[in-house]
């Protein structure tokens, strides 16, 4: 009788090592961020929220009782680097998925391997050239330029103005928007009069501005991230620059307020919804999640949740919802990524399908402008 | 009219912009002529009188003028830490090894930054306020005569130091020989210290008077440091009027490229003009060829 019990009780033992034993491997996710270099502003933010989500994620429970395991290497910001890494990702570490690059550059290098690998990749950068023409395993959260550019020009045709000049940061980002306010202007009726570049690190922009204080230009927009904006904002304030300012929504965050000051009053910007979260009508169906997501970064990082962070929320959620559609494999993912509809997240509400993976209309956009140092809407 | 008022406010903020560049050029100058080194961790010195200045102002709660005094005094003792530790240790070497390792500092020093308050841009509020102030048809800020201002008294107090006290004679005499110098009993070691920290509080000072309009971050030294180094290229690496004009024209073009040519090219104007110094009057643009005496 005794030997009976301990043998039931050794069994029972072995029982529970198996079961631990065979408890499901976790879901292995590769993320790829600029955490370092000129593009860390994006990548920062982008690695902290998505270590924040997974984390969540895994202490509910994980996804259908599997956690998941996030990956994260730093791309510097450079493509070359991107390249190594997401090998890295796909050969040894045997990623299912992959989400980032932060920049168009880095995501540009490293979809020949995604392809070719076949591991669906959530791009967190913003360039249309991503996901146009569409890439079979590459999707991606952050907004296209181009639609920023047809919220600001939809404006200015409310406001009947016609005839704009342009100045853009001569970088990756300031050029894809200078391509599309070229490229979108025609549509809208507006001329583009002037049509100027500055330097990312120029400490002064008087000598651009004093040149379309001269043109007949009746709207300025100005194309570029900190600290560049807020140095125009300053100049043309200095100059009297007496026409309405338009920015990207490369500044949509208090930063550029801090930084530009009493100069920001007046300045309109398209933003995503996250800046505004609190002043949104309360049937917004992002509202939940945008709340949801600034409350969480503010007692993760005692930091404002950004646009650049929404982008990683964005991407870890869409994954989570489409591992629990289409399994843990890669090609699942991919087609119930494809399949995701109206899914209400902090860039706006993606609805991918075979012949869109950017996923937005220029609704995930809204017209912000700068009052008394503080963001109200543009009605 | 309307071109004679752009090109008006071309030229001013051009000048605004070549005295900083001015400034800083001077910095350069002052280490080159008592050691032959150029310090290439000068733009450094820049961005910690910024940096600096913001920290003591928003996290240490000085007053402006306190917090402007502190930061110059701690660059300057970084520049003192960066001689002894990382220059004087090396007795013999070559001038192109100590370039090599202000290069090392100059990258140390922009890390440790980085890390100790982040990548932020930050900006310091201006002295004077930021109501414009015209001027023949053009603006310019209060805070632009602050830097005019500067360097003028940068100037005037270099001029003074070099020309007319022992020390800056002896610092003089280094440049010009430094064995002769030993020789009759001036303390090479020490001199060479001495420009160190003048250059770093010239840096430093600089910095925070660029603060309130360019902003500063971690990495606003190297671009400022390549253009303070153009100028004084430009002057032929004196402590005097040639690197305070090499600043001043160095702004000028920039801004009338920019305004009249394209923006695209400005900062290719600056290092343009910079080659072509080199390749033509490698001296400098106000300095006589050297001659060899035997």
């Amino acid at each position: 009788m005794k030997k009976l019990v301990s043998t039931a009780f050794a069994s029972f033992a072995l029982f529970c090592l198996s079961t631990a034993a065979l408890a499901a491997p976790p879901i292995k996710i590769g993320a790829l961020f600029a955490v370092t270099g000129p593009a860390s502003f994006l990548g920062e933010p982008e690695r902290n929220t998505a270590q924040m989500v997974v984390d969540e994620i895994n202490k509910a429970g994980g996804v259908k009782g599997r956690k998941l395991e996030l990956i994260t290497y730093d791309t510097g910001g450079d493509a070359t680097k991107a390249v190594q890494l997401a090998n890295k990702l796909v050969k040894n570490d045997q990623v299912v998925a992959i989400i980032g690059p932060s920049t168009t550059g880095d995501s540009m290098a490293i979809i020949p391997i995604v392809e070719k690998a076949q591991v669906p990749l959530i791009s967190c950068a913003a360039g249309s050239k991503i996901t146009e023409p569409v890439k079979k395993w590459v999707f991606k959260t952050a907004q296209n330029d181009g639609l920023a550019v047809a919220k600001i020009y939809e404006q200015l045709k409310k406001e009947k103005k016609t005839k704009i000049a342009i100045l853009t940061v001569s970088d990756g980002f300031g050029a894809s928007g200078r391509e599309q306010l070229k490229a979108q202007a025609a549509h809208y009726g507006i001329q583009i009069l002037s049509d100027d570049t500055y330097g990312p690190k120029d400490t002064d922009m008087t000598a651009q501005l004093a040149k379309i204080r001269g043109s007949q230009a009746q709207a300025l927009i100005c194309w570029g991230t900190n600290p560049g904006p807020a140095v125009i904002a300053r100049n043309a304030k200095q100059l009297g620059l007496s026409i309405p300012v338009y920015m990207s929504h490369g500044v949509s965050s208090k930063k550029f307020i801090e930084l530009a000051g009493d100069a920001a009053e007046g300045i309109k910007l398209p933003s995503g919804k996250v800046l505004v979260a609190d002043l949104l009508p309360k049937n917004d169906k992002q509202r939940a999640s945008l709340l949801a997501f600034i409350k969480d970064y503010q007692n993760h990082f005692r930091a404002e949740g950004d646009h650049f962070g929404g982008h990683a929320w964005d991407a870890v959620m869409l994954l989570k919802g489409a591992i629990e559609k289409g399994g843990d494999t890669s090609a699942g993912i991919r087609n119930a990524l494809e399949n995701t509809r109206n899914f209400a997240g902090i860039g706006g509400i993606f609805s991918y399908s075979a012949k869109d993976h950017a996923g937005l209309t220029k609704d995930a956009f809204t017209l912000v402008e700068v009052r008394k140092k503080d963001w109200v809407l543009v009605k | 009219m309307e071109l004679l008022n752009q090109v008006t406010q071309f030229v001013i903020s051009g000048l605004a912009t070549g005295s900083i560049y001015a400034l800083i050029g001077l910095s350069f100058a002052i280490i080159f002529n008592s050691t032959g080194i150029i310090n290439f961790a000068q733009g450094e010195f820049v961005m910690l009188g910024g940096v600096l200045t913001i920290f003591s102002l928003n996290v240490l709660h000085l007053p402006l003028i306190a917090a402007i005094l502190a930061a110059v005094a701690v660059t300057t003792v970084i520049g003192i830490v960066f001689e002894r530790l990382a220059i004087r240790p090396l007795k013999n070497a070559t001038p192109l090894m100590l370039i090599i390792i202000t290069i090392g500092a100059s990258i140390l020093i922009r890390g440790l930054v980085m890390l100790l308050w982040g990548k932020d841009t930050q900006a310091l509020p201006a002295f004077s306020g930021t109501d414009p102030i015209s001027v023949a048809g053009a603006t310019l800020l209060p805070q632009h005569l602050w830097i005019f201002g500067v360097t003028v008294l940068v100037i005037i107090g270099c001029r003074l130091f070099f020309n007319h006290t022992i020390s800056g004679k002896a610092m003089r005499a280094c440049s010009f020989n430094r064995r002769a110098a030993n020789l009759v009993g001036i303390s090479v070691g020490r001199m060479v210290l001495f420009s160190f920290v003048i250059s770093a509080a010239v840096g430093a000072l600089a910095g925070v008077i660029i603060a309130p309009l360019t902003m500063t971050a971690y990495d606003v030294g190297v671009m400022l440091g390549l253009k303070g180094f153009c100028a004084a290229i430009m002057g032929g690496m004196g402590s005097g009027l040639g690197t305070v004009l090499g600043g001043l024209i160095l702004g000028t073009l920039e801004s009338l490229g920019a305004g009249l040519i394209s923006s695209g090219y400005k900062d290719a104007i600056a290092f343009f003009i910079l080659l072509l110094i080199l390749f033509i009057r490698p001296q400098g643009l106000f300095k006589k060829g050297e001659t060899e005496r035997v």
